[in-house]
């Protein structure tokens, strides 16, 4: 009877506990959305409401969703963010793959390592923007050269990124695998590769930024379409609104493919943690 | 004479570096037989982890011969259990290694397993077990492929004190049944006696073979039982002598 009650007053005071927790989660997206009101809202107020600033200098809010329902209605809105969307998802894919074989490639051979890292320090070292006249010349002005530019902005960290995991794996699991009389296959397979889980996902997140960066830098460079042709159309032509438009819009793309790394990491590493 | 095991026949390791060469074994001769439990201390840094590479064919002796006659499993300080991996796909691993996985030999490592009271945690992560079981789970690991000779490099030494004495007496009753072969190397001397039939004592490096000891216990294989005996205080004294020269 005893143990009963006990029982029942921890499962009570767990309730409270649960409960705790939720106000505290309601807490902080309330402040987290209030923040986000309170930003444009300020950013409203000292434009149109108060006209402290020319909303000529700063856009505003509302200008933005006209100037989106304007894309939106000429049928160019989703054109835009497609066009920067594919070149970006396709440079990440591209990046991480490459990145990942040559990580293995370096893990696999270490004269190749040696051989390789100087000239792996460089180009990380390098601007990449510094490439851009030599990507236009070679692919054109098209989107071969703006995936081309988020591949390259993103392929070394991810290559440097991935090696360091694979560098990192265990010793003593090597050797107890050598012991095992297991080959380097056998050690990349069974113990490299399932190790470097999660080093893989926050590789992930580093290369969606990188990507983004990639992209957007390409198509100030050389493009005819996207959401970085907006932004330096829009400076160009001083149409604050089309440049607060395009970036607001490429800050949600951003988190939207951030969120999905996320999602991804949950499915993958549910059961991967020690 | 039983049959030998395990014999090292004046080998020498010289380790090379840039700064220079180190000699981490010098003329080491000792046998294990058949059966026989051998315990080898010494100071540290005197290339206790080497012995157990060489004797594993990890590594090649720079000069004479390391004999082994039969299958070796190699047992760390860690349990060295793949997080991502169960218990049951842990113990499989060196059967998938050796490319011995067949179904037969999964049943008895998994009945082996359920022997030694891992039955119910077969499905569950290592991260879900304790220390001591997760070490009991890396000695199944060791035995899942049947070796003919266990190599112990110091598998209590990262577990806290009260573990470590249980998981020794549960490691020595596993290993003394299944009827294994084992050289136990540690540099913990009242573990070396509670649980060899046979102690060695190695010297600073390079390392050779400075005493042998039989150990008088009798039929007394318990290491706990082993601890509470007359004559264990002195051994301990005279092996932490023979350490210190």
């Amino acid at each position: 009877m005893k143990h009963r009650e006990v029982k029942e007053l921890c499962s009570h005071e767990h309730m409270l506990y649960l409960k705790k927790r939720k106000q505290r989660q309601i807490v902080v997206w309330t402040l987290r959305l209030a923040l986000l009101v309170l930003f444009f809202g300020a950013w409203e107020l000292i434009t149109t409401v108060l006209g402290w600033v020319d909303p000529f200098f700063m856009s505003s809010p509302s200008r933005i969703a006209k100037t989106i329902a304007g894309l939106y209605e000429e049928g160019t809105l989703f054109y835009h963010i497609g066009v920067t969307l594919l070149e970006t998802v396709i440079g990440f894919v591209i990046a991480v793959v490459v990145g990942c074989v040559v990580a293995l490639a370096l893990w696999w051979s270490e004269t190749l390592r040696k051989v390789l890292e100087p000239y792996i320090v460089v180009l990380n070292a390098l601007p990449k923007i510094a490439l851009g006249p030599i990507i236009i010349i070679w692919f054109g002005t098209g989107s071969e050269a703006i995936i081309f530019m988020t591949v390259l902005v993103g392929v070394i960290v991810a290559t440097l990124h991935m090696l360091a995991a694979f560098m990192e794996t265990d010793r003593n699991k090597i050797l107890l695998l050598r012991s095992m009389g297991a080959n380097k296959w056998q050690i990349l397979y069974k113990l490299v590769i399932p190790s470097s889980l999660a080093s893989f996902i926050s590789m992930l997140k580093v290369a969606v930024g990188m990507s983004w960066i990639g992209s957007i830098m390409g198509e100030y460079i050389v493009s005819r379409a996207g959401l970085g042709y907006l932004i330096v159309y829009g400076g160009q032509v001083f149409k604050l609104d089309l440049v607060m438009s395009a970036t607001l819009i490429l800050c949600i793309l951003a988190a939207g493919m951030y969120f999905l790394v996320v999602a991804l990491e949950k499915v993958l590493v549910k059961n991967a943690e020690s | 004479m039983k049959k030998q095991m395990l014999r090292f026949s004046r080998a020498s390791l010289i380790y090379h570096t840039r700064h220079g060469e180190t000699v981490a074994a010098e003329n080491l001769s000792f046998t294990v037989d058949e059966g026989e439990f051998v315990a080898i201390i010494g100071p540290s840094g005197c290339g206790k982890t080497t012995l157990l590479s060489l004797a594993a064919g990890l590594l090649k002796p720079s000069a004479g011969e390391v004999e082994t006659f039969g299958s070796c499993g190699y047992m760390l300080q860690k349990d060295e259990l793949f997080p991502w991996r169960t218990i049951e796909k842990n113990i499989f691993l060196p059967l998938e290694i050796k490319r011995q996985n067949t179904a037969e030999n999964r049943e008895r490592a998994r009945a082996l397993a359920v022997k030694y009271g891992l039955g119910d945690f077969l499905q569950s992560y290592p991260s879900e077990l304790s220390g001591g079981m997760r070490q009991r789970a890396a000695l199944i690991r060791t035995l899942a492929t049947d070796p003919d000779i266990l190599l112990l490099d110091e598998p209590f030494s990262a577990l806290d004190y009260q573990t470590r004495l249980n998981v020794c007496d549960d490691v020595a009753a596993i290993i003394r049944s299944e009827g294994k072969t084992a050289l136990l190397i540690t540099h913990d001397i009242s573990e070396a006696i509670s649980l060899a039939d046979r102690v060695l004592v190695l010297t600073k490096r390079p390392a050779h073979v400075a005493f042998t000891h039989e150990m008088d216990f009798g039929d007394v294989k318990k290491p706990l039982s082993r601890r509470e005996m007359p004559q264990f205080s002195g051994w301990f004294e005279k092996l932490w002598k023979e350490l210190n020269q």
